[in-house]
């Protein structure tokens, strides 16, 4: 039935667009592709044009080789009225059938003449190329294809589309070309009951083309009057409009919290370690943000190894460096720690100054090592790519993994801290140093692996910041201020503060960005935080106890 | 100069002064550098050994600024505590202030030949002046805002920070975030301040050409001026009654808010003398070296003044002078024999003076010719009561 149905529409058109030059085709017959292909041969102009509409509107897969080679110059009539398509071999042609893609033999140039093409028929090949890509195999294709109607809306793509419609297995894609079908129908029908109709179906879609072509709509023309005459479809496509507004209102809230959800998710990474080494140790450690530059690092360096000994498994090297850089920037932390920090507790502001000093000479050791330009690191196949929410809002796969991975950081974190011997011990360390000597914790030991801990986790977060930013000397220095603010806002000591002002500090960022510009929202976010300490001047969530005093 | 111990009367002036053999030598320096730089660069030949060449001159005043600036920081930090990682601000703005005037001062002989709008203004396709150009083309206003500007904003800091109590290392990260702010605003173009680029080409001061060599002499004499005025000033805070409280809420302040006293008084005053003299430093700067631009605000700037102080040695003001003077030659000797080796020089100064210099070079020296008079000087003094010898908050 539906192949019935779909037979009488394409000999319905072919009788309105060819009836002419097909006088000798019967409609009532449908197309024969192999016909058709024939009479691209044909000598007359029309009937080529004729053809090539034809083959475009069977939706045949075949039609579209035929056609590629007519635009490459490859096809070719025989002198015995074969249509072929030749590829030149020496001095004579290797043939295909045109219409069955079987070998034809070889033949010289003299016994082939080209079918040629002039600017018409060229426009009318695409445009059946067009909508013969409606019916490809790969579903990527069709999806572009629709997208494509979406925008030019021809005419003559109607049945096309219909077709496609109703034969499209996969539910994106069907969308896509049922809004495209709709569009088309808007505008070039005359039943006001199917504009009508087609208003209805574009009021569930939200992007920036369905929105422009209901503007038009609604807008008036030069004179005065409005650009669509009919009263009834003016008003359905008005309030189309304002729906499509206020859902795209929503998914522009719901991009911008992603986004800030997003930039938190970084400064949290950035901030976490400091929650250790400043939080818990009030350790000032300047040289936090190299610690973080070193992880990133060691992540361009894994890459190099896996580019050199094991290409096939790139994909890997993102979770082979995670522990690596660990390692990396644990083993830098226990090293200053030992070197520096210990000589200095008690002493905060030279604490400060030392490791200040420290990043310095980092900054300049990887920049003596590695050079003092960005260094490429490559995102692993399984973190490329988006997922596209309606409104355009793009929700890209390496901030999704960032989203999750900075919590996955802190849940292990806090598992250290309050499930472990190693967490146990280090709280009690910074709780009060002295007891905790007195019951035989080697506090020395556990100074040095706390900082560890702190500057290892750092690096963790270098690894995936390496993913969405420039890996440089300079990349620890960008993050600094922020991190400090972080966990300044946050709470000194407070895991859960440091996630809540990270968080915080990035949604309202993204938030004010929009009303005042990226650079300006930076600004005022930094003037409200220390407005914010000079109300209360130990964060968010605040220690209590004797911890305080330390 | 009347700050001169010669040109002194009696009474406590002459006390607080006479007691400072090494400030003493510093002034004693300054005078003699304000006289025979400008001196041997103006009239001896190019030739003759003993000729300053100019661009020496621009360069130690230079040192001679950054020395003040050093000075700024060195009182609040080494006289009460307060870790200031912003002053970098101060001294920009103070530069900022100055860079204004002398853009005004260029008039027409800009690129654009506009005399009502600096060149960056016109670029940005700017039709008239933003409000607060106003009045920069007068000397003094200028001057006035030079110090009232980063005296206003140390001000309204200060109030917040101090009342509020915070103290120590926050202050210091927060003084850092409000340098990075106005840092990230001066990089704006919708500021008016010249954005990236910042202030430069300037052409002249009060009518004279700021490239002839007796201009550049003028300044030089300016700068040693602004450095011996500085030091009185904060020999004299430091050395007064107010000094000992100063120096009280450095050492125990809960114990002086006991006592009685406001410390936050007594904090943001010195705060905000310090920030225009800061200010002051980066006005003599900017027609010295003929450009000022956001990089000033960097956060990076400002904890390199602390480590000027930290080197010379923290709590003794001619030590801040000292060791601004000698970091910054080193910075140039370095940046100019082997630029890559300079940043691992100054992390190695950091780690190093903080681990085995905690007093810096005045305090550890014990070959320093003062060494003795400081042994005597102990002697006469209470014990505690050393005001200048480099104790450690």
């Amino acid at each position: 039935m539906r192949r019935f149905v779909t037979l009488f529409v394409v000999a319905l058109c072919l009788v309105l667009s060819a009836v002419t030059a097909f006088a000798q085709a019967p409609a009532a017959q449908g197309p024969d592709f192999a016909a058709l292909v024939k009479h691209l041969g044909g000598k007359s102009f029309a009937a080529r044009l004729n053809a090539v509409r034809a083959l475009g509107e069977t939706g045949d897969a075949r039609a579209v080789r035929v056609l590629e080679a007519m635009l490459g110059r490859n096809l070719y009539a025989t002198t015995d009225g074969r249509v072929v398509i030749g590829e030149k071999k020496g001095d004579a042609y290797a043939l295909r059938d045109a219409a069955t893609g079987a070998d034809a033999g070889s033949a010289p140039s003299g016994e082939l003449s080209m079918v040629r093409t002039n600017n018409r028929l060229r426009n009318e090949i695409n445009s059946a190329l067009g909508t013969l890509v409606l019916m490809s195999d790969d579903p990527d294709r069709r999806r572009k294809a629709a997208v494509e109607v979406f925008k030019s809306r021809p005419k003559d793509a109607i049945p096309a589309l219909e077709r496609a419609v109703a034969r499209e297995t996969d539910a994106g894609v069907k969308q896509t070309m049922a809004l495209a079908l709709a569009a088309t129908r808007l505008e070039h029908g005359a039943d006001r009951a199917e504009r009508l109709d087609a208003v209805r179906m574009l009021e569930g879609s939200a992007d920036d083309e369905t929105t422009a072509l209901l503007r038009g709509l609604v807008s008036r023309r030069a004179d005065g009057g409005f650009s669509e005459a009919d009263e009834v479809v003016r008003a359905a496509a008005q309030k189309a409009l304002t729906v499509i507004e206020s859902r795209r209102e929503m998914w522009d809230f719901a991009g911008k919290l992603f986004q800030g959800v997003s930039l938190g998710s970084v400064l949290l990474l950035a901030a976490i370690g400091l929650a250790i080494t400043f939080g818990v140790m009030g350790v000032i450690n300047m040289a936090h943000g190299e610690m973080v530059m070193l992880g990133a690092y060691t992540t361009f360096v894994i890459q190099e190894i896996f580019r050199a000994y094991a290409p096939d498994a790139f994909d890997a090297s993102i979770v082979v460096a995670i522990p690596a850089a660990f390692c990396v920037a644990g083993a830098f932390g226990i090293a200053i720690e030992r070197g520096i920090i210990r000589f200095l507790y008690g002493r905060p502001l030279e604490t400060l100054l030392a490791t200040w000093g420290l990043s310095l000479i980092l900054q300049q050791l990887v920049r003596t090592v590695f050079g003092p330009t960005n260094r490429e690191v490559g995102n692993p196949s399984w973190m490329t790519g988006a997922i596209e929410l309606p409104g355009g809002v793009l929700l890209t796969h390496n901030r999704l993994w960032i989203i999750l991975f900075s919590l996955a950081v802190l849940g292990m974190l806090a598992l250290v801290l309050k499930r472990t011997q190693f967490g146990l011990q280090m709280r009690a360390v910074t709780q009060n140093r002295r007891m905790a000597g007195a019951m035989g914790i080697p506090t020395g030991r556990v100074d040095a692996m706390t900082f560890g801990l702190g500057s290892g986790i750092a690096g963790v977060g270098g690894v995936a910041l390496s993913q969405i930013d420039n890996v440089s000397p300079n990349l620890g220095q960008t993050y600094i201020v922020n991190s400090f603010m972080v966990v300044v806002f946050g709470g000194v000591g407070n895991l859960l503060g440091t996630l809540v002002g990270a968080t915080t500090l990035g949604v309202v960022n993204k938030f004010l960005e929009s009303w005042s510009g990226a650079v300006m929202a930076k600004i005022l976010v930094l003037v409200a935080v220390i407005l914010f300490i000079q109300k209360r001047p130990t964060g968010l969530f605040a220690l209590k106890g004797r911890a305080v005093e330390q | 100069m009347s700050a001169f111990p010669g040109t002194q009367g009696t009474g406590p002036m002459s006390g607080f002064l006479m007691r400072d053999k090494g400030g003493m030598v510093l002034l004693a320096i300054l005078a003699v550098a304000a006289v025979a730089v400008p001196l041997s660069n103006l009239l001896l030949p190019p030739g003759s050994p003993f000729h300053v060449p100019g661009y020496m001159v621009s360069l130690v005043g230079k040192y001679l600024c950054f020395a003040l600036l050093a000075l700024s920081v060195d009182l609040i930090w080494g006289f009460c505590g307060i870790l200031s990682l912003g002053h970098g601000a101060f001294f920009a703005l103070g530069g900022y202030a100055m860079g204004m005037h002398l853009m005004r001062q260029i008039g027409d002989r800009s690129v654009y030949g506009n005399a009502g709008l600096p060149d960056f203004m016109v670029f940005l396709n700017w039709k008239e002046l933003p409000w607060y150009w106003h009045g920069f083309d007068s000397f003094t206003f200028a001057m006035l805002m030079v110090i009232a500007v980063p005296g206003a904003l140390a001000f309204v800091f200060g109030w917040l920070t101090f009342r509020s109590r915070v103290t120590g290392v926050y202050l210091s990260i927060i003084s850092q975030a409000m340098t990075y702010a106005l840092m990230l605003a001066f990089f704006r173009n919708d500021m008016g301040f010249g954005g990236n680029n910042g202030l430069t080409d300037f052409k002249e001061l009060l009518g004279y050409d700021l490239q002839a060599p007796a201009t550049r002499a003028g300044l030089f004499v300016a700068t040693c001026v602004a450095l011996a005025a500085g030091y009185v000033l904060c020999r004299f805070i430091t050395s007064s009654k107010l000094g000992r409280i100063l120096i009280g809420i450095r050492d125990a302040e809960s114990r002086v808010r006991f006592l009685g006293y406001r410390p936050e008084y007594y904090k943001l005053f010195l705060f905000t003398v310090s920030a225009c003299l800061a200010g002051v430093a980066g006005a003599l700067y900017v027609p010295q070296v003929g450009i000022i631009n956001p990089g000033e605000f960097a956060p990076a700037a400002s904890i390199e003044i602390v480590i000027w102080v930290a080197i010379g040695g923290r709590g003794s003001l001619y030590g801040a002078v000292l060791g601004a003077i000698l970091v910054n030659y080193g910075k140039s000797y370095f940046t100019g024999a082997m630029p890559d080796a300079w940043l691992f020089v100054l992390g190695g100064l950091f780690v190093a003076v903080t681990l085995f210099l905690p007093r810096g070079i005045v305090g550890t020296l014990p070959a320093f010719p003062f060494a003795a008079w400081r042994r005597r000087e102990r002697l006469k003094l209470a014990p505690g009561q050393a005001a200048g010898g480099g104790t450690d908050g």
